[in-house]
């Protein structure tokens, strides 16, 4: 009864290709509902991107509150910044940038078919976003002791300039560890996409016919840097050249 | 009262009819064109109907100016009824000069009011028919908001800030007061009355009324008790002292234009002077020191408002400034001369 | 020749055993669990999204029992705040939203575009249990106790005052969002690479158009609402300061940032609608749509315009009155393209060959009763009106024409149209006539009257309300019945049809459109060969549909 579709609405065009070895229409890679590798690089390429904005519409909501509040009380914002750590932001912000080199450098490896430094390169990439991490959880540390972390036991011995009352700071530490908090989120579960990615590099699943997942994560990860990018000026460098 | 079936509010104040005219000839588009697809899609049914098994309809004749007519038509009646709409909303929110201030603060579950002489009542309101009214609206907890259905009005009461709405009763009568957004528990019992009578009546029943300071006095008080008046004096006092001022002067600010430091410069409205009391380092004064501590979190909603009433007095009298205080006023000028007061009567307790 | 549902949880006897088809390529539990076949998920998505509108109603019909007099007596009032609460929340973020894309959209849209698949299967898959995994965490909430704060969450009532179970609800819906995202973002990758050789976006169907729209609302959207629920959880469970007036927040920027979402949120409600409807005007009238262009490009208009709208539910909240001025004229402009959608519907019968199958029933209340719900929409964008209308049961009378007048009904009349291709098997057709016609008077009865109560000043969200509403709130309550007998029986008769219904063909309605092209159910990948489509979307002519109805008998 599949020929009655053929009549006049739609007809059939002949595709029943032979199957040739390494024709890239029948790679192992290749998912039984794409037609190519190339549909199916383009349709994961795509979704990756839209799946970015989605994540560039999540963050916005928190920049928009961070924009609302800051503009509204500049001068307590400028107070609470102060109490991070510029040089910890500035040696975190360095070591995703180069986490971003050593991603690009495994895409690249992948490339050039070198399967070992693909996995060297992953696994860089892994122990930086962890470093990252563990320098995070020290700037954590250090507002839990000062009690800097809002919540009923939130406190703020710092003199304040006049007009300034440590609501309005706590409402910067409030927003500070919402994005902070949530872009740790997003490194962690980065992390474990590479550790994934790594294991199959190893399997030697990526090569330079194939390589899409690494370029997918490349995307995501690059996207989390540039959120850190964004995030480190607006909560550190507030006001610096005031003191 | 209980088998009536009523299909259209009792309209009760001056921005009722307008409300009406605009919403009756909104109905009457939306019926129209309703009544149009309807009889379109009916007689289209029943005259094109299927009459055999392989029928199909006739080929498509979309004439380009057909869509380009039903999409203008309706942009230009929508846009004709937004523009009425939007003048009849700028006349709902904004009060005539001469309106009569009275104030009403909603908590959990109930609406507390004040007349501008101090009469104190909960979830009922009494004002005179004839007279506009503008109800200053704020909230000590959640969000609330000041309905009647009546008078064609509502305002959200936003905790944190200062909202307002107002009203000209046309005649007498009770009408019905709901609190409109969600705030809880008790919602809908979070109801009253609005009860509108002739100005003298309202005379009679002001009479009758409770004693309590009015919202003025009660601000005076206020800008004693805070020591608010050691830095805010009127200049000629402080030179007498022997004393360098510290801080502006607040006869006459309330409408005016204020200088800041940062070269802006504002007009000193309610908000201003709220945020200049909660958050005073926000606008420094063109000339003036950073020095007045925040007030927030010391002063009530409604403490708020009876120092905004006070501030509000000063500027009342044209170019005078308030009564010289070397002890701060205890008969501040009454910011409604059509309100009086009479402290020598008894009090009468208001309640649902 | 074909199978149901059922028939696939156990192998049937040999002799029923036909054309492989998606039903019973596999059996058991198992294959239907972790299944990536858009079709199948659809299905799932059918009997979850079908178990929560069975909650919701449920809900409903509480209230209108409790509205029947006006001293509230049937239940307390926290009781009360939290019945209609989860009414809302389970309708709006686990029926309305999902539905009609999750359901159909993921049934059809593939099968329209002549692809194998969505563009991410386990995506999909995933999303089904994602959908479900936020649902256990409301349904948890709700056996609890449930939550009171309105299913708008209006701060700082939902961070500091309500005493319900607002985080897990909150995260159940956080959670939800992540399976509507999954599903937009299949939907237009899906759209822009996986279409048929000859599938130009001018020959798509307006059903697809109208779910690339709405997926492009949920991809902008849903991350926002997620985010600004997320931080009223966080304010309540680390009590910080970001909305509490009292710790220096503000409570209006997160009506600001929810809205921002939920109004585009009744767009992803209603524009998978008015996408059903186009089908089945096409479908029943034997005839391209009118302005098709228009109507495809409408689509994309109120996906756009619903962005800047979000204002029109602040009115009364104190924003400035020139704020409110914008978002008005820009409320206003949302109902032209609405506006050409219906007059397009209209006139496309013109001349059609009119046939009065029980989805073109539904399909013609639809147009009915969303042309009333559009029109109240934009007397409540009109500043002077909303003044007085805003949280009214004016309001509640809007919306639930369009949500329920229009969003339920195509949801309904779809379901009868795709349901022989869906399961093989026909419904009953007198069963499924009475219904339309009772959900359409039903429907009417219930909320018609809310129209008055509402300019009569009603407030919406009250338990107990003055005797003079009385009248009309029993009218409503009434009507309420009918519309749940309405529902009620579709529920039963669809079930009943999957094992006793008249085995269906290819294509009963004589329809055009890929969908119809290929065996009902279809095989796995949909089609047995990838069709290449050399023509415009509905295309019809009489000897097309001459074969198309007499070569397909139907087979008992």
């Amino acid at each position: 009864m599949a020929s009655t579709l053929t009549d006049s609405h739609a007809h059939v065009s002949a595709h029943v290709p032979a199957h040739v070895p390494g024709d890239p229409q029948h790679h192992r890679s290749l998912q039984h509902h794409f037609e190519t590798l190339e549909q199916q690089k383009d349709a994961s390429t795509l979704g990756m991107w839209l799946f970015l904005v989605t994540e560039i519409m999540f963050f916005g909501g928190l920049f928009t509150t961070y924009v609302v509040y800051r503009s509204k009380w500049p001068l307590a914002f400028m107070e609470a910044s102060h109490s991070l750590s510029w040089k910890l932001g500035a040696f975190n912000t360095a070591v995703l940038i180069v986490s971003s080199l050593t991603m690009a450098l495994a895409i690249w490896a992948a490339q050039v078919n070198r399967r070992k430094m693909q996995v060297g390169f992953l696994m860089l990439t892994m122990v930086l976003g962890l470093t990252f991490l563990g320098v995070k959880a020290v700037e954590y540390q250090d507002k839990f002791e000062h009690h800097h972390v809002p919540g009923p036991h939130f406190e703020w011995h710092e003199p304040l300039p006049e007009g300034v009352t440590s609501n309005q700071v706590e409402v910067f530490f409030s927003i500070y560890f919402i994005m902070t908090g949530l872009h740790a989120v997003h490194m962690i579960c980065g992390i474990a996409v590479l550790g994934v990615l790594a294991f199959y590099a190893w399997k030697g699943r990526y090569d330079s016919t194939y390589y899409n997942p690494l370029e997918c994560t490349g995307l995501y990860w690059h996207f989390v840097d540039i959120v850190w990018i964004f995030l480190f000026p607006l909560l550190y460098l507030l006001g610096a050249h005031v003191h | 009262m209980e088998q009536e079936l009523p299909l259209f509010p009792e309209s009760a104040s001056t921005l009722a009819p307008q409300v009406d005219a605009l919403f009756l000839a909104w109905s009457a588009i939306s019926i129209a064109f309703t009544i149009l697809i309807a009889v379109l899609i009916v007689y289209f049914m029943v005259r094109y109907r299927r009459q055999s098994v392989d029928e199909v309809g006739q080929a498509e004749r979309a004439p380009a100016w057909l869509e380009v007519a039903w999409s203008i038509i309706p942009l230009i009646i929508s846009l004709a009824m937004f523009a009425w709409g939007a003048q009849v909303f700028f006349e709902i929110y904004r009060a005539p000069k001469n309106a009569v201030e009275y104030w009403a603060v909603g908590k959990q579950w109930m609406w507390k009011f004040q007349h501008p002489d101090g009469h104190r009542e909960i979830n009922t309101l009494h004002i005179p028919v004839g007279v506009p009214v503008r109800l200053h609206i704020q909230s000590e907890d959640v969000i609330h908001s000041v309905f009647v259905p009546a008078f064609r009005i509502k305002q959200d009461a936003v905790p944190g800030r200062e909202t307002s709405a107002w009203f000209q009763a046309t005649k007498p009568g009770v009408y019905h007061l709901f609190c409109a957004e969600y705030c809880g528990g008790e919602h809908s019992k979070m109801t009253g009355s609005i009860v509108a009578m002739e100005p003298e009546d309202y005379q009679v029943w002001l009479a009758g009324g409770p004693v309590g300071k009015s919202m003025t006095a009660s601000g005076a008080d206020l800008f004693e008790s805070l020591a608010c008046y050691t830095c805010h004096r009127p200049a000629e006092e402080t030179v007498a002292a022997g004393l360098a001022a510290r801080a502006p002067r607040l006869e006459g600010l309330y409408g005016s234009e204020v200088r800041l430091v940062d070269g802006r410069s504002v007009t000193a409205d309610e908000e201003y002077l709220r945020e200049s009391i909660l958050n005073p380092a926000e606008k420094i004064v063109s000339g003036w020191q950073p020095i007045m501590p925040t007030y927030q979190g010391q002063v009530t909603e409604e403490q708020l408002s009876q120092l905004l009433a006070y501030i509000r007095s000063l500027s009342a009298t044209t170019g005078a400034p308030a009564a010289p205080a070397p002890t701060p006023p205890i008969s501040p000028i009454s910011p409604t001369p059509s309100a009086p007061r009479d402290p020598a009567v008894p009090a009468r307790t208001e309640g649902q | 020749m074909n199978t149901s549902i059922v028939d696939t949880l156990i192998p049937p006897p040999d002799e029923m055993v036909d054309r492989p088809n998606y039903l019973n390529s596999e059996f058991g539990l198992k294959s239907w669990l972790l299944t990536r076949d858009h079709k199948r998920i659809g299905i799932l998505y059918l009997i979850s999204v079908s178990m929560f509108f069975a909650l919701g109603s449920f809900f409903a019909l509480l209230i209108r029992l409790e509205l029947l007099t006006p001293e509230g007596d049937l239940m307390q009032p926290d009781t009360y705040n939290r019945v209609f609460t989860m009414h809302g929340v389970v309708m709006v973020f686990f029926f309305l939203i999902p539905a009609i894309p999750s359901v159909l959209g993921n049934f059809l849209v593939p099968l329209m575009i002549g692809a194998k698949d969505l563009a991410f299967p386990k995506l999909n898959l995933a999303s089904w249990y994602v959908y479900n995994l936020g649902g256990l965490f409301t349904l948890w909430a709700i056996v609890n106790g449930g939550l009171d704060t309105g299913w708008t969450f209006y701060t700082p009532f939902s961070t500091q005052f309500s005493n319900s179970y607002v985080i897990s609800t909150a995260l159940g819906i956080f959670i939800t969002g992540f399976s509507s995202i999954f599903t937009g973002l299949n939907f237009i990758v899906t759209i822009h690479r996986m279409r048929a050789p000859g599938m130009s976006w001018f020959r798509l169907p307006l059903f697809i158009w109208a779910h690339y729209a709405t997926s492009l609302i949920i991809v902008l959207g849903t991350p926002v609402v997620a985010i600004t629920i997320l931080m009223v959880a966080a304010e309540r469970l680390l009590h910080l300061g970001i909305f509490d007036p009292k710790l220096g927040g503000d409570p209006i920027l997160f009506q600001h940032l929810f809205w921002f979402y939920s109004h585009p949120a009744v767009y992803i409600m209603i524009l998978p609608a008015m996408g059903i409807i186009s089908e089945l005007i096409a479908a029943f009238a034997r005839k391209r749509i009118f302005g098709y262009r228009f109507v495809a490009f409408a689509s994309i208009a109120i996906a756009v315009l619903g962005f800047l709208v979000w204002g029109h539910h602040m009115f009364v909240s104190g924003q400035s009155l020139y704020a409110a001025t914008v978002f008005s004229v820009l409320s206003m402009l949302v109902a032209i393209p609405s506006a050409v959608k219906v007059f397009n519907w209209t006139a496309t019968l013109y001349e059609g060959s009119i046939s009065y199958e029980t989805p073109m029933l539904y399909a013609l209340g639809f147009i009915g009763l969303f042309t009333l719900g559009g029109l109240t929409g934009t007397m409540i964008a009109t500043l002077g009106i909303d003044v007085h209308l805003h949280d009214t049961y004016f309001i509640v009378a809007h919306f639930h024409y369009i949500m329920v007048g229009g969003t339920i009904m195509a949801y309904l009349g779809g379901l009868h149209y795709w349901w022989p291709k869906i399961t093989g098997r026909m419904y009953p057709v007198f069963l499924s006539k009475l219904s339309a016609l009772l959900v359409f008077v039903g429907f009417n009865l219930t909320f018609f009257p809310q129209f008055v109560l509402g300019y009569l000043g009603m407030p919406r969200r009250y338990w107990a309300y003055p005797p003079e509403f009385q009248v009309l709130n029993v009218l409503s309550t009434a009507g309420a019945s009918i519309l749940g007998v309405g529902y009620l029986l579709p529920m039963f008769y669809f079930a009943w049809s999957i094992r006793y219904g008249k085995r269906a063909s290819e294509n009963p309605w004589g329809a055009v459109g890929l969908e119809w092209d290929t065996s009902s159910p279809p095989p796995t990948e949909n089609f047995h060969v990838i069709p290449v489509v050399t023509r415009d979307p509905y295309d019809y002519t009489s000897e097309e549909v001459h074969r198309r109805t007499t070569e397909e008998a139907p087979v008992g």
